[in-house]
């Protein structure tokens, strides 16, 4: 078979649009499991209490700055897209990818942060 | 994807622009003020917003997670686009009970 | 030139979809395009390998091929600017069936041209009137930035859209179906819209913008497929097509 070495798939858009595309999946994994948690809250605030005590760990918390960050980038990347398609073409495209990690990486740190 | 998904899968994101910002924002909040369930209850049960935004939220991320994993399946497994849609259906159709029980689970 | 290499070695795809690389020496000249390279191998080297080329000054498109990973139109790749320490690997463009060597065969390509509805549909007879066409006009600006597509294929080898779904028409096709859609004159825009909102269709392209970056024309498919998305979606909510 042909080399699949395509040069290009280390150019910035390229990897900004594989970061949406994991994002978005691992936030679909994620969710029905996030649903279950506060569903707990159906039997009474006990369950729910002791599962918030659960997510108290180091590991938890990290791991919620995380989907936050899965979060924020899923956003601000779908936000570019939108752009993309309902206004006028610009360019930036790049900048305005990394800008999006970026704000995201922060956002995720700074809730990182506050919750220790 | 066909026009008629994609229109839905857009406007589905857009909806949940400034859900999500409302969401990362409670987020901060619940944190800061290291809140225990019955502090989160006592908000949420008997909220009329609550209800309606989250349960907004819900059915926009329901549609939206479901169009875009159809369109994962297409790309990177070996599903037809006819199983993709019907495996992205029932994904969707789970993720709406789950939601919608979720928020029923805090707001009732 | 500092460097005092005489030779170069360059890989080329031999066979069809299965084959090899095999390696040939020729002499590195100072300036030597990509083409040169293959045509040395082909006239001195080897008379078997097969290869397409016609202008070889950058206006047809027939060339091109992957090199070092990238789709280009080699008679316009100086090897000074591609070649890693003296090596290059050249193979036939990616996405498209390999008839042998590095020759593709062009066919799936132009069948998502005329599926995507590329083709003019005249509206008049010679006894009509000339419809005046202003060049200021934002329908025929959107028209003319996309129009100098020569069908060199080198976007529908960059797009991984096209390697992930067999169905996409590819940015070549809907970029030309962008180009008719801004076209006053055309006469087939119902169906074109209708060929370019169901799947495989406009709605596919995820703006990875591979397409864009490659474009030897420096054309921007990417931003005629939004235009695209623009106007099905319009149509769509207005109920002119059913989907």
């Amino acid at each position: 078979m042909t080399t699949r070495r395509l040069a290009h798939r280390t150019s910035v858009l390229w990897v900004a649009a594989l970061v949406h595309r994991l994002s978005g999946l691992a936030l679909a994994i994620f969710l029905p499991l996030h649903f279950l948690a506060l569903g707990l809250a159906i039997r009474g605030e006990a369950q729910l209490e002791s599962f918030l005590r659960w997510s108290d760990q180091p590991l938890v918390k990290v791991a919620e700055s995380g989907l936050v960050f899965l979060l924020v980038v899923h956003m601000l990347g779908g936000l570019r897209l939108l752009l993309i398609e309902n206004l006028d073409w610009r360019d930036g495209q790049k900048e305005f990818a990394a800008a999006a990690a970026g704000i995201s990486a922060v956002v995720a740190l700074i809730l990182l942060v506050r919750m220790f | 994807m066909n026009v008629r998904l994609y229109v839905w899968q857009r406007a589905t994101a857009a909806l949940m622009l400034p859900l999500v910002l409302l969401h990362v924002a409670v987020i901060f909040y619940a944190t800061r003020r290291g809140m225990t369930a019955a502090d989160i209850l006592a908000r949420t049960r008997g909220s009329v917003v609550w209800a309606a935004l989250y349960g907004t939220f819900v059915i926009a991320a329901a549609i939206h997670a479901a169009i875009g994993l159809r369109n994962v399946l297409i790309e990177w497994s070996p599903l037809s686009e006819r199983g993709a849609g019907m495996f992205a259906m029932t994904f969707g159709g789970a993720l709406l009970l789950l939601g919608l029980y979720a928020v029923a689970a805090v707001v009732l | 030139m500092s460097d005092a290499r005489s030779e170069l070695t360059v890989s080329l795809w031999r066979g069809a979809q299965q084959g090899r690389y095999k390696s040939y020496n020729v002499p590195l000249r100072e300036n030597q395009t990509v083409l040169d390279v293959v045509t040395f191998v082909q006239r001195h080297l080897d008379p078997t390998l097969s290869y397409r080329f016609a202008c070889r000054v950058g206006v047809c498109g027939s060339c091109a091929m992957t090199v070092n990973g990238r789709p280009r139109w080699t008679c316009r790749t100086h090897v000074s600017s591609v070649a890693k320490a003296g090596r290059l690997e050249i193979g036939p463009l990616e996405n498209l069936p390999v008839i042998k060597d590095l020759a593709t065969d062009m066919r799936p390509f132009f069948e998502k041209w005329q599926q995507a509805k590329g083709a003019f549909e005249p509206s008049k007879t010679r006894h009509d009137a000339i419809d005046a066409i202003r060049p200021d006009s934002p329908a025929r600006i959107a028209a003319d930035a996309a129009i100098e597509c020569i069908n060199c294929g080198i976007c529908y080898a960059a797009c991984d859209t096209v390697r992930w779904n067999t169905d996409y028409l590819g940015p070549a096709a809907l970029n030309r179906a962008w180009t008719l859609v801004n076209d006053a004159r055309d006469a087939g825009n119902a169906a074109r819209l209708a060929a370019v909102a169901g799947s495989g269709g406009c709605h596919a392209c995820h703006s990875h913008q591979s397409c864009q970056e490659h474009c030897p024309q420096a054309l921007n498919p990417t931003a005629s497929i939004a235009g695209l998305k623009r106007r099905t979606a319009a149509a769509y909510l207005k109920g002119e097509i059913k989907a």
